[in-house]
């Protein structure tokens, strides 16, 4: 059964700013949906707390397979996974970093060599596969994120401004990556972006965010 | 000056022909506070890492605790040794006083505060991120913690090389437990400590020399951790 995800009436203050007044949502059928809004609208905290990094003040984040509700644990943890703007470089190889996801897994180690090539060939750093990742500029840093990320084969991927911090050319690559990954329709793909060029080329559905709650955005 | 050049001489003949009485000085002391330091690692890392990973109270007092510990003065570790592990001390029943294994005990009590609160100081400065990351791809709450503190090895190992530099260097306490039994309890440090006084100038500069070499070993491998500790943290 495939993972969907029902986001119910959150609420979220920081320091008694509120963020998210009142955000729903449901992400049920696969592909890929773009979250649009301006910097502070509160898209990240909305990533975050959907994907149980962050709790919300009130309000539900509910996660189905078939009509049951499942429960938080560290199984349901391991079929989602977000990409934060800054991606969090373990101090190791490239491959080390991309298979760290299968080894909390327990898979053996050529197992994890295998499909870490595989994510690596992907996002196209394969042939920086034993370099040291702290050494990777910003926009292959991004990609090896991804590659760290699609390796475990999420149901559900939040990206949090995937492209915000990188130049033109690695957008471009980050962007098909992400255009190739839609072509799958596999999982459910959330992102983040104020770009609007942007979210048109990769989106299937396109959410706004404002005054702390989303709505849909008509193409 | 003639003597000082004598007895640079005599030194480095007692180096060059491995004298005997000089290689178990140099072989006791290894072991003393090889032993030290391993005791220090196993129970400090564990400690710095609870106290670095880990909210709960008291937390601020153990970590100011540790932080004064490091200052610790020798001469009053060894006092309060020799009064616990004396005939009528609490521990007396254990025979240990004038034991290599008091020396090991001093120089644990010297080392534990600076390998925890470095191995403290190494994994609080991990950038949150690494930790969050870690969630993100599915670890579990230990192997997050284990992903924070493999990013800190560079600084917990730093931390086990400054315990090891200050217990060889050490002298105070392990004179006052280890008594500087010939052949027994005598290490480098007393040994220098005694063969001054007596006038012996050959082997107390020989071990002297010795001690700077590996006191230069021990800082040149720290210098390399905190080297890549800082390429880390880039």
């Amino acid at each position: 059964m495939s993972l969907e995800l029902v986001v119910s009436d959150i609420f979220r203050n920081y320091d008694g700013r509120p963020v998210l007044e009142g955000c729903s949502a449901s992400f049920r059928e696969s592909g890929t949906y773009v979250v649009m809004g301006q910097n502070g609208s509160g898209k990240s905290t909305f990533l975050r707390i959907c994907a149980m990094i962050e709790e919300p003040d009130r309000g539900e984040v509910t996660f189905f397979s078939g009509s049951s509700p499942l429960k938080k644990d560290i199984r349901l943890k391991r079929r989602i996974t977000l990409l934060l703007p800054k991606v969090g470089i373990f101090n190791s190889t490239v491959v080390g970093n991309v298979a760290y996801g299968l080894r909390v897994r327990g898979l053996p180690g050529r197992e994890c060599d295998r499909k870490a090539d595989k994510a690596l060939d992907f996002v196209g750093l394969l042939h920086k596969r034993n370099q040291k990742a702290l050494t990777l500029s910003s926009g292959e840093t991004q990609r090896l994120g991804i590659a760290r990320a699609l390796v475990i084969d999420p149901e559900i991927f939040f990206l949090d401004e995937p492209t915000a911090s990188i130049d033109r050319e690695n957008t471009e690559i980050v962007e098909d990556i992400l255009l190739r990954m839609k072509k799958d329709r596999r999982s459910i793909v959330i992102m983040t972006t104020h770009d609007i060029a942007q979210a048109e080329r990769l989106a299937d559905r396109m959410l706004v965010m404002r005054d702390g709650k989303l709505s849909e955005k008509t193409f | 000056m003639d003597s000082i050049i004598d007895g640079f001489l005599k030194a480095f003949s007692l180096i060059f022909t491995l004298d005997r009485e000089l290689i178990a000085i140099i072989t006791l002391s290894l072991q003393v506070s090889g032993m030290a330091i391993v005791i220090a690692a196993l129970i400090g890392i564990p400690a710095g890492a609870v106290t670095g990973l880990m909210k709960f109270p008291g937390r601020g007092f153990l970590i100011t605790l540790s932080n004064t510990f490091m200052g610790l003065p020798p001469v009053a570790v060894g006092l309060f040794l020799y009064l616990i592990l004396s005939r009528s001390g609490p521990l007396g029943f254990m025979a240990l006083l004038y034991t290599p294994s008091a020396m090991i005990i001093a120089q644990t009590i010297l080392a534990l505060p600076i390998v925890s609160s470095l191995c403290h100081s190494s994994i609080v400065s991990v950038p949150p991120i690494i930790g969050q990351a870690a969630s993100t791809l599915g670890a579990t709450p230990y192997q997050r913690a284990v992903a924070i503190v493999k990013e800190a090895r560079h600084g917990i190992f730093a931390g086990i090389i400054a315990g090891l530099g200050r217990v060889m260097a050490e002298v105070g306490a392990i004179l006052i437990v280890g008594g500087n039994i010939a052949g027994y309890t005598r290490v480098m440090t007393t040994t220098i400590a005694l063969e001054t006084d007596k006038g012996n100038f050959e082997l107390a500069l020989a071990l002297g020399i010795i001690l700077v070499i590996i006191s230069l070993i021990i800082n040149m491998v720290l210098y390399i951790f905190q080297k890549k500790g800082a390429q880390t943290k880039a």
